[in-house]
């Protein structure tokens, strides 16, 4: 297969869209829900806000072990891998060379490196910064009064962690909005990304010896 | 889409699939699991069928006094039937004699303040004891203190009617330190005695303040009989709880004391072996988590009062409570030198020339503080500042405190005299038909220098009124749980709670900086988005047009 064609092939996987949009719509509920816990509107009142707050919680937590699980047994982990060759001329692609229509994406999207450096370097901020902050802290919020069994009492307060469980979260907004912008809007055609992540399949460069069979 | 490759796939894929769906399933249901509460609440209202009260009624009783010969009578006074009561219950008057029902003095070891009790305090209702007896001690478990010369070993003193007279005739002259009515018939009384009733306790209990409703905020007749919605224990179609169901005695002594009460109840449920010899706490009977659906409540228990949440308001039932009273205006005479009266449309008392202009409140919300079961009281004779509000009992304890709970109280606002030159609450002599008293003679001097004759500090002749405050903690008229306090009410800004400080309470408090440099930061990032996409349009469009 000559390598520099690109063909239609199935890069998230049923599991994946499913966990992907199950996880935007509980974050969303999160942030919606979590934001006016902060006090930032009025709409479901404390109570329901902050219920609702805790079952997506839940919800998310039950389908983090299962992605974990999932990345950790297909090797996808790999995908997050960060990498500085070519982190330049992707930037510079978004910069400058988004604007003409006629200059390509830099980047050679593959099966096993679906993601350019700049989409790792987010996720793994996403995966290893954002998300470990909320949900330790997130956690330690709802389970503030058990913290007597742990020794943990003392020094830090309950106002400590909700100050760190809110910074994180509006780290977790500043990456929605770009991520919500470049994913939706930022391919050729302006839904090209978007559309992948709904069918499943995008116009990938195929490396035969390191995709395998995996292709579909 | 996904479905068609799956429907061209051959069996081992289908096979994959099914595995997939039921997975998908699976976790759902797990999902689920945590949705669906412990066990529904199909209790009906209340939990427990009614016993027909829990005083128990007085068939119950193994001695018919009626049969007696002892009360066959006649008695001339209260002491003769005391007399015969002691024939047989040997020991009760020396019981009473221990209670702070009879010595009306209280020595807190827990805060190291002696000589409190009603006795000694001042308040800012009637202010003070002293000088005023057989007002006051109309109130009081026994006969005839009318002075400083009471004799406190007697045990023909002791009233045993006024709390164990089931006829409901029963009843002490208000001005008679604490004799009975002469027109009452004592052989039919004492012939018909039980045990304590909710209006025996409420005689002088929901009439402190020297009328229905004054003084607490939280006891006045209309729990005499209430409804379900009124107090849920006492209500009289249902659990019809008499007080002494929760405040139980043992050697007539009552637990559940408003000078020590129990703030934070740690021993919980009360069964044999394990108890702190009261119900007299909410945990007593419903224990440390008594929300078995709602395990976010329970995690209130050990900092938030039960009562907090579960007594939304206080007067809830027919009458107003006294919230205010402003001593400074007493005194005033119309045109011929009589003393005023006025009343409101309901005949509350708006102003009297005895005791100056009232204010009054039903479905009062209380006002909450941190408490730890210790008050601290300005005591007679102790230095106060003038300067500010004087706040005459203090509830001691504050977030730090881990035997502090936030609790409602009732806040008694009243302006009253002070000794200018000794900086300490004046104790006027009100009550007398004497050429002193207040209530005779309107002349504010002559009462201070009479009352204050009690005080550790005599009267410097100089006086002028004080803002003061009294705290009566609210625990009574317990309300059904749909009427429980909400946590919106709380976790909120300028809530319930908005007076308390020092503590993070998700949904009122946040970080101004934080929420600042937060919404600044997302909304540049959607605005560098938007210009973006906007940039990437233009160029487009200028590409499409060239």
């Amino acid at each position: 297969m000559p390598r520099n064609k690109k063909e239609l092939v199935m890069v998230f996987s049923r599991f994946e869209r499913f966990w992907h949009w199950s996880q935007a719509i509980l974050i969303i509920a999160m942030m919606v829900t979590g934001f006016e816990v902060n006090g930032a509107y009025q709409w479901l009142g404390y109570e329901q806000a902050a219920q609702w707050h805790r079952f997506a919680a839940w919800f998310l937590i039950g389908l983090w072990v299962f992605v974990i699980v999932w990345h950790a047994i297909t090797g996808e982990w790999k995908q997050y891998i960060p990498t500085r060759r070519g982190i330049m001329a992707v930037a510079k692609y978004y910069t400058a060379g988004i604007l003409d229509p006629s200059v390509p994406h830099p980047y050679r999207k593959t099966r096993m490196a679906k993601h350019n450096p700049l989409q790792r370097l987010a996720y793994l901020a996403f995966n290893v910064l954002i998300s470990p902050v909320i949900w330790i802290s997130g956690l330690l919020y709802m389970f503030y009064n058990d913290w007597y069994r742990t020794g943990l009492d003392g020094p830090v307060g309950l106002g400590d962690v909700a100050l760190v469980h809110t910074a994180a979260a509006f780290a977790m907004l500043i990456f929605f909005v770009g991520h919500v912008y470049l994913a939706a809007f930022a391919g050729k055609p302006f839904y090209a990304y978007l559309k992948a992540m709904i069918t499943g399949y995008d116009l990938l460069y195929i490396n035969p010896e390191a995709d395998g069979d995996r292709k579909s | 889409m996904s479905g068609g490759l799956c429907g061209s796939s051959p069996p081992p894929g289908v096979r994959r699939a099914a595995i997939r769906a039921w997975a998908i399933v699976l976790f759902c249901c797990v999902c689920l699991a945590w949705l669906v509460p412990d066990g529904a609440d199909a209790t009906p209202r209340g939990g427990i069928a009614s016993t027909g009260g829990w005083g128990g009624p007085p068939s119950e009783s193994t001695a018919d006094h009626t049969k007696f010969e002892e009360l066959e009578g006649p008695f001339p006074d209260g002491p003769s039937v005391t007399e015969a009561c002691l024939h047989c219950h040997t020991n009760a008057a020396k019981q009473l004699h221990d209670t702070t029902h009879w010595t009306w003095h209280y020595d807190n070891e827990r805060s190291g303040q002696m000589d409190l009790g009603k006795r000694n305090v001042v308040n800012n209702f009637c202010i003070s004891i002293e000088s005023n007896w057989p007002r006051c001690t109309s109130c009081h478990i026994g006969y005839g203190w009318e002075d400083d010369s009471f004799d406190f070993t007697s045990e023909t003193a002791v009233d045993c009617l006024v709390c164990h007279d089931t006829t409901g005739t029963y009843h002490k002259v208000p001005t008679e330190a604490g004799r009975p009515d002469p027109a009452i018939d004592l052989v039919e009384v004492a012939r018909n005695v039980g045990p304590t009733s909710r209006e025996n306790c409420g005689a002088c209990h929901f009439n402190g303040g020297g009328e229905d409703g004054v003084k607490h905020g939280d006891l006045d007749t209309s729990l005499n009989e209430p409804d379900f919605a009124l107090d849920v224990h006492m209500d009289a179609e249902g659990l019809n709880f008499s007080c002494a169901t929760c405040h139980t005695t043992g050697g007539h002594e009552v637990t559940g004391s408003r000078y020590a009460p129990n703030a934070l109840d740690r021993v919980g449920i009360d069964y044999p072996g394990h108890t702190d010899d009261t119900r007299a706490t909410c945990e007593s009977c419903h224990g440390l988590e008594p929300h078995p659906d709602n395990s976010k409540l329970n995690d209130h228990t050990d900092r938030v009062a039960c009562q907090t949440c579960h007594i939304p308001e206080y007067a809830r039932g027919e009458r107003l409570t006294k919230v205010g009273w402003d001593w400074s205006t007493a005194g005033r005479l119309d045109e011929d030198g009589s003393p005023i009266t006025i009343r409101d449309e309901r005949g509350y008392i708006l102003y009297t020339s005895k005791k100056g202009d009232f204010a009054w409140a039903s479905n009062m919300t209380p006002e909450y503080r941190w408490f730890n079961g210790i008050v601290e009281y300005v005591r007679m004779g102790e230095t106060i500042d003038p300067s500010g509000t004087v706040t005459i009992n203090t509830p001691s304890g504050d977030v730090d405190d881990p035997d502090a709970r936030i609790w409602p109280f009732k806040v008694m606002r009243s302006r009253q005299p002070y000794d200018v030159g000794h900086s300490v609450l004046a104790l006027p002599h009100v009550f007398g038909k004497d050429d002193t008293s207040f209530w005779n003679n309107f002349d504010w001097p002559k009462a201070l220098e009479a009352g204050m004759a009690a005080q550790p500090i005599r009267f410097s002749g100089d006086y002028d009124f004080v803002e003061t405050e009294t705290y009566w903690p609210i625990t009574h008229m317990v309300a059904p749980k749909e009427d429980a306090v909400g946590c919106n009410e709380c976790h909120t800004k300028g809530g319930r709670l908005g007076a308390l400080t020092g503590f993070y309470m998700p949904g009122r408090d946040t970080y101004p900086w934080l929420t600042l440099i937060g919404w600044s930061l997302a909304g540049l990032t959607l605005l560098g988005t938007i210009v973006h996409g906007l940039v990437r349009l233009i160029a487009t469009l200028r590409r499409r047009a060239g």
